[in-house]
């Protein structure tokens, strides 16, 4: 048995199946950084931290010799609780398309922790996001989204001139994905302007608030996953089954200045 | 034309698809100079061909994981399929059995999202 304890639940398989292929897709539609940034792993639940191939040089103690502490980026472990009908669950078996609205809920909530690490960072486990991390002072996003290429011209100018190569890819907050998909010019899509501007993925990124541009050439940015998105088994009654999410991951910026964020705020850097 | 095995008419076939099939037709090639090579140099009574063929052997164990890599990070069957089986400690045969779904995963069943980029 490991882990997750699934062989434990009061689940049919039928029902397994339509839980993580729900799972599954719904994460796959949520999760921006995944779509953007290197991913280092899986490495199981045994993977607890990254080596930097940092030291931190100590001169406390009394070891009477010079000394360091290597420093290592922690794995953090996210587990959301949820719970399904068990009347509801064993209809699977009977052909049934469940209903996993419980299971939509925490895809779409692990989804949103993981990218608003990545993107904003997450100072408690000392992530530091990309957005945090852009020396690059943000560039204003116009009103008017007919202007949006320039900006994104702009912007991918800037990671050029420090000497970071595209193809590059955009992360868009909700209400510029929103207004870049409704944007045209003489019949033309805007959005297909920004796309051969970047040469790179256009992403819809419920976390990030405005737009972030950054390099998809790999080796700036990096996911390392420990134990892979799961559902596990906690408990159950005789109605009731509790499941829950997990995953363990850490993200490390590798370049700073391969970012820069968009932003409807004036410029704070 | 990259390979005539295709079964299906072409026109029914996406680019995905016909990907998928110059990758495997490349990776069976690769598997077949593999047992060839690995055949010749056992049965090859000179030292210095023997090392040659050893070396071009191992060369295409390279060029065969190459292609089978690329497979994984585009089929999402072989991916969950590789991680349930690949690098793993238990009887082979017992470990189709050790889950009620997802992937195994160095100790677990992960729902196989891994890496997105590029999909």
């Amino acid at each position: 048995m490991d882990l997750l304890k699934r062989n434990l639940a009061p689940i049919t398989p039928e029902a397994w199946k339509q839980i993580d292929d729900e799972a599954k897709r719904v994460l796959r539609l949520h999760l921006a950084g995944r779509k953007l940034v290197d991913v280092d792993g899986p490495y199981g639940w045994r993977h607890g931290a990254v080596n930097t191939g940092r030291l931190e040089i100590r001169h406390d103690g009394g070891l009477g010799v010079p000394w360091g502490v290597r420093e290592v980026a922690p794995l953090i472990e996210l587990r959301l609780p949820f719970e399904l009908s068990i009347l509801e669950l064993d209809c699977a078996a009977r052909g049934a398309v469940l209903d996993l609205e419980p299971v939509v809920k925490a895809a779409e909530h692990v989804a949103h922790a993981e990218d608003e690490a990545i993107f904003n960072g997450f100072k408690a486990a000392g992530i530091l996001g990309i957005i945090p991390a852009s020396p690059h002072a943000a560039i204003a996003i116009p009103p008017n989204y007919a202007e949006y290429p320039s900006v994104v011209v702009e912007a991918t100018e800037l990671l050029r001139r420090g000497g970071v190569d595209g193809p590059y890819g955009l992360a868009l907050g909700p209400k510029c994905y929103a207004g870049l998909a409704q944007a045209a010019e003489d019949g033309y899509p805007i959005r297909e302007r920004v796309a051969r501007v970047l040469d790179g993925p256009i992403v819809w990124a419920p976390a990030v608030d405005g737009a972030v541009v950054l390099s998809t050439r790999g080796g700036d940015f990096q996911l390392t996953v420990g134990q892979d998105l799961s559902i596990g088994y906690a408990a159950h009654d005789k109605d009731t089954v509790a499941l829950y999410l997990t995953e363990s991951f850490t993200f490390r910026v590798l370049e700073r200045a391969a970012a820069v964020h968009l932003t409807y705020k004036r410029n704070k850097k | 034309m990259a390979s005539d095995a295709y079964h299906e008419p072409l026109e029914l076939l996406s680019e995905e698809t016909r990907n998928l099939h110059r990758a495997i037709v490349s990776l069976m090639e690769e598997l077949e100079a593999i047992d060839w090579y690995g055949q010749r140099a056992e049965a090859c009574s000179d030292a210095n061909l023997k090392a040659v063929l050893v070396h071009n052997k191992n060369e295409e164990i390279e060029h065969a994981m190459m292609v089978l890599e690329w497979i994984r990070r585009h089929s999402d069957d072989f991916d969950a399929t590789m991680k349930k089986y690949l690098f793993t400690e238990q009887p082979i045969t017992a470990i189709e059995d050790t889950n009620a779904g997802g992937s195994v995963n160095a100790g677990g069943a992960t729902l196989g999202v891994g890496s997105l980029k590029g999909k």
